[in-house]
């Protein structure tokens, strides 16, 4: 651990991670945009999901409406990644450090397991259940699950601004 | 208005949102989770109009899967907001940034309310997909609308003394 903090506090100390931090219009500004990408994120994942448990929009193949929003998921997920990094460096060894940012990895660490599962066995019948309400166990399990992790990622992330203790 | 927050983060509801600060986080939370909603909405709606997305459904139909969405997730924030204004009444009540979201707030509302009342007297008319010019426009300035008062939202943190 002492290798991890001595990097992570190396990299706080970059002038770029130091302009996040002490500019007073960076962090709030790529803290805001961490935040326009979640939000999307989250939102089309819901649709999906929602779907997926048969409970939205049963009247259309699941696949369609995979096919329409993952894309932008994925894009927004990346974004998200961007700032988040942005936003990681300008407190690194603190967020390390912090109980709920931690937790809302290993939620997001579960959702990618949860969506390797459904997307490499449950998805392989899909043409079965594309349309209509009658959606399986599996598949249902599924989206459901996710909805947790990240309803649960979302809560830590506002959680670890809440216990971040800079101010 | 300051005599008024002062007021207020006196009174006893105020002193009860303020000690219960995981409360006010999980009402945060909530709140985040209903700007996804609305954002992914206005998304949905917008990627219609210039053509990127749903055009396998009529705009009726897409208006019906989303617009929904845009209402309820409207009172949701509106409850969630509530107990956060009373929890920390100056934050809010005394800063412009907080005053521009709602203003920004009320555009998007009165767009929304136009956009349902054309859609009910000519449904046909938004169709097209990709729509005309300043139809795209109006999908384009909503998106960043949408995207303004979720910023501005996050900056009432930081522009309150």
């Amino acid at each position: 651990m002492d290798f991890a903090i001595t990097f992570l506090e190396s990299l706080q100390e970059t002038p770029f991670a130091q302009y996040i931090r002490e500019s007073e219009w960076a962090f709030p500004t790529i803290e805001s945009l961490h935040v326009i990408a979640l939000t999307i994120v989250f939102g089309t994942i819901v649709v999906v999901d929602l779907r997926l448990c048969g409970l939205a929009s049963t009247n259309r193949r699941f696949s369609e409406i995979a096919d329409e929003l993952l894309p932008w998921t994925w894009g927004a997920f990346g974004f998200a990644v961007i700032f988040g990094s942005l936003l990681f460096i300008s407190h690194a060894v603190i967020y390390f450090n912090n109980t709920a940012f931690r937790l809302k990895f290993i939620f997001m660490l579960f959702a990618a397991v949860n969506m390797l599962i459904f997307e490499l066995v449950t998805r392989r019948t899909v043409a079965q259940w594309d349309l209509g309400d009658k959606v399986p166990w599996a598949a249902r399990l599924a989206g459901a699950l996710s909805l947790v992790f990240w309803t649960a990622s979302v809560y830590l992330g506002r959680q670890t601004g809440w216990t971040m203790d800079v101010f | 208005m300051d005599a008024f927050s002062q007021w207020l983060s006196h009174t006893d509801a105020s002193l009860f949102f303020q000690e219960q600060l995981g409360f006010l986080a999980f009402l945060q939370a909530i709140h985040i989770m209903a700007v996804a909603m609305i954002g992914s909405s206005v998304l949905m709606i917008d990627l219609r109009i210039l053509g990127v997305a749903g055009r396998s459904q009529t705009m009726a139909q897409v208006a019906h899967r989303f617009v929904p969405w845009l209402w309820s997730g409207l009172a949701v924030l509106l409850l969630t907001a509530i107990p956060l204004i009373i929890a920390e009444p100056r934050r809010d009540l005394t800063n412009w940034t907080f005053y521009l979201k709602m203003a920004m707030i009320a555009a998007g509302v009165a767009i929304t309310v136009g956009f349902g009342r054309s859609l009910r007297r000519d449904a046909a008319a938004w169709d097209k997909s990709p729509g005309g010019t300043l139809t795209r426009a109006l999908a384009v300035i909503t998106l960043l609308l949408w995207v303004a008062i979720a910023v501005s939202g996050r900056w009432i943190a930081y522009t309150w003394h």
